[in-house]
């Protein structure tokens, strides 16, 4: 881990400085989107037996792939630790941070990304044995909690256990899955992480059915994909392609009927399928930008479904990542 | 009959820049401006990559708040506790597991390298096996077989092993009882320091009055005397003035007591086996290495084996085992830094994880980490190299 640390500070250290500046035609120059993602969270970003990756955030780099290249695979994935993601786009590694990462203030300001919006509403919880028979957060005080170094988790977890006044004995892993095995084995009462990572973690265990997530949801935890300050036009076709992807459902675009709706009379999709004005020139992009993203990864709710939602082993309602007009928060600004 | 050679022709004229000396020099300025260059070009390239990109620099970082817990911590430590805190927590859990992990390996090693010559078959062949299985195993591997063997074989917590005097392993660790030391437990250590002083004393008395005489003092057995046995005396007279925090067992976890954590002791383990086994090899290079006349002329002055090996053998060894020793503690400290992959909070794990990655300064962070190996390497050599400059040959 130091020699990847090292390495990436290398990186920063003799990096070339124009990657940063117009990252929209480095990568088209490239003719591949380098997508720092995690390898290992089921529903987010996991390559299955073939190598295929599949995921909520994998989703994302497809749609970028598909608005710059009109190609969803075109895309490099690069799995990443919590602790090593920044490193590596700061550094130029990836275009572009997918990887369940919580937007906050420090990381906007300090380390210097710019977050495309939230791909998914999530919060911190905790996991425990069956057999120990706790019923809430409440009830750990003395526990000793397994969690992955390098995240917002690991501070939440001190701060909820202080707010509460209860005591707390953190065991810090590198990866998500040292930090699970270690719960698994016993060496924790509980393991804590985003309450989607939960679930996901939860169905990789032996026996499911020993371990519950606890009610208490501790923290807000925004994840959505970043790129880094100081490129505009790249962070607007970031932003625009998740923004593409949610008002694409609530046009009620699927990847099935996109070639229909392409003619339909409604102005809002017309601009959005780019049959009228020249907004996906606007972006730097061709004019069927988001009718590529459209077809050939779908939009958001789809994307839900397929990988978080029913259609998934994960089966997470889409509570606050419904549309907004459906009860949740998913709003995304119109195209016009 | 002396003649002048300088007479007959006068010397060839040879151009300035062919003179050895400037050459040498000006290479070796060439050199150094283009260290300075790259240099001064990577610093440069880096400040600038990093305001194109918006990222903090500088060190303002340390007096921060931290806000996240660590596990083991030798000062006190909170999540309320600044970065540079988390630092020195780190680099002192390094130091602990780098310096008891030196120990241990020492005595491992000794003791297989020893056990290598050993005439006795069996003896012999088990320090074999052990030095070519472990060596050749990745240590990696090793740590994580020590960290799932240990947390695997050892009972849950509810089931902990009870030890005698109030002591429990389980799968959390090591829980002892802590000792607290009450009024009148002052004396028991001004007697111990008494102790030692008196024993130095008695040892620089005896050696000289054997230089004079040739008679033997007793010196093991009166230091013993000295620094167990008067203080332990002290100790009953004080009235017993040591409690004990016991250990009780809570909810979910066991409270007071001093606390081994598994991440420690596997790495503990995989470190000291591991680098005993390169000792061991050293070891007996080194005694190898004393010509077995050496012996010969010690038994034919009448010298018993064991004042053999201890006077005539093992000084003669010392000088050949300790530089690749120091190299092999060099080792150890660095390999230290595996820790990151079994959850044991050492500077890296701490410093160059959580923190580089929490503050997003992976320059500034990884230069201090480097730093500090580099500081702590070069004191270890400086010492080790000043005990081989004592018991080096010395040549008259």
């Amino acid at each position: 881990m130091k020699k990847i640390a090292s390495i990436i500070a290398l990186a920063v250290v003799f990096g070339a400085t124009s990657a940063s500046a117009q990252t929209l035609k480095t990568v088209k120059d490239r003719g591949i989107l380098n997508c720092g993602s995690n390898g290992s969270l089921a529903g987010f970003g996991l390559p299955d037996a073939q190598g295929k990756w599949a995921g909520l955030d994998v989703d994302f780099c497809r749609a970028m792939a598909a608005a710059v290249f009109g190609d969803d695979k075109k895309v490099k994935y690069v799995p990443l630790s919590a602790k090593d993601r920044f490193t590596a786009l700061q550094s130029g590694e990836v275009d572009v941070l997918a990887r369940n990462t919580t937007w906050t203030s420090s990381r906007d300001t300090q380390l210097g990304l710019n977050f495309a919006g939230v791909n998914y509403y999530d919060g911190q919880g905790f996991m425990v044995r069956t057999a120990l028979k706790v019923k809430s957060a409440l009830e750990l005080g003395d526990a000793s909690v397994c969690v992955q170094q390098g995240t917002t988790t690991e501070l939440n977890l001190a701060d909820y256990f202080r707010a509460n006044k209860m005591k707390l004995k953190t065991v810090t892993f590198a990866t998500s899955n040292e930090a699970i095995k270690a719960y698994d084995t016993g060496r924790c009462d509980a393991f804590t992480t985003d309450a989607s990572g939960l679930y996901a973690e939860r169905l990789r265990l032996a026996n499911a059915a020993d371990h519950i997530v606890l009610p208490e949801i501790i923290s807000k935890e925004p994840l959505g994909p970043a790129v880094r300050h100081g490129d505009d036009q790249w962070f607007d076709v970031a932003k625009w392609t998740l923004n593409a992807m949610i008002n694409a459902e609530e046009l009620g675009i699927t990847s099935a009927n996109v070639a229909e709706m392409a003619k339909s009379d409604n102005p809002d999709i017309k601009r959005l399928l780019g049959s009228e004005g020249s907004y996906g020139e606007q972006l730097g992009l061709s004019k069927d930008w988001a009718l590529n993203i459209i077809k050939l990864v779908g939009n958001y709710g789809e994307s839900f479904e397929r990988n978080v939602g029913a259609g998934s082993p994960l089966k997470i309602e889409r509570g606050l990542n419904n549309l907004w007009t459906k009860g949740g928060l998913q709003y995304a600004p119109p195209v016009r | 009959m002396s003649i002048d050679l300088r007479a007959g022709s006068p010397p060839a004229r040879v151009p300035f820049y062919n003179y050895p000396k400037v050459r040498s020099i000006a290479y070796q300025v060439a050199l150094c401006a283009v260290i300075a260059f790259l240099v001064w070009g990577a610093a440069s390239n880096a400040i600038d990559n990093l305001q194109k990109a918006n990222i903090a620099s500088g060190f303002g970082f340390w007096d921060n708040t931290a806000g996240f817990d660590i596990s083991q911590s030798l000062i006190p430590y909170t999540n309320q506790s600044t970065y540079g805190r988390a630092f020195w927590v780190g680099l002192l859990n390094t130091l602990l597991v780098a310096g008891i992990g030196i120990v241990f390996a020492t005595i491992i090693g000794f003791v297989v390298g020893i056990a290598r010559l050993s005439k006795n078959w069996l003896v012999n062949r088990a320090a074999s096996g052990y030095v070519e299985t472990i060596r050749n195993i990745p240590l990696l591997l090793q740590l994580l077989f020590w960290y799932n063997a240990v947390l695997k074989a050892l009972p849950d917590l509810r089931d902990s092993v009870k030890i005698p005097g109030g002591a429990f392993l389980n799968n959390r660790g090591l829980f002892m009882p802590e000792p607290i030391a009450q009024t009148g437990f002052g004396f028991v250590l001004i007697a111990i320091a008494a102790g030692i002083v008196g024993s130095i004393g008695y040892y620089i008395w005896a050696k000289r009055r054997q230089d004079k005489t040739g008679q033997q003092a007793p010196v093991f057995l009166v230091s013993l005397g000295l620094i167990v046995g008067v203080p332990l005396a002290v100790f009953f007279a004080a009235g017993l003035p040591l409690t004990f925090s016991y250990p009780e067992a809570g909810r979910f976890n066991i409270r007071g007591g001093i606390e081994v954590v598994p991440e420690f002791a596997a790495l503990l383990f995989g470190l000291s086996i591991y680098t005993a086994a390169f000792i061991a090899e050293v070891v007996r290079a080194g005694i190898r290495a004393v010509s077995h006349g050496q012996t010969e002329a010690a038994y034919s002055l009448g010298l018993r084996p064991q004042p053999t090996l201890r006077l005539i053998v093992v000084p003669q060894a010392m000088r050949v085992i300790i530089p690749p020793l120091t190299s092999q503690y060099l080792n150890l400290t660095k390999n230290s830094t595996l820790a990151v992959a079994i959850g044991y909070p050492d500077l890296v794990q701490i410093f160059t994880g959580t923190v580089l990655n929490q503050t997003g300064q992976a320059v500034e962070v990884v230069a201090i980490t480097m730093a500090v190996y580099l500081t702590i390497s070069l004191t270890t050599s400086l010492f080790m190299n000043i005990y081989n400059s004592r018991i080096a040959l010395v040549e008259r």
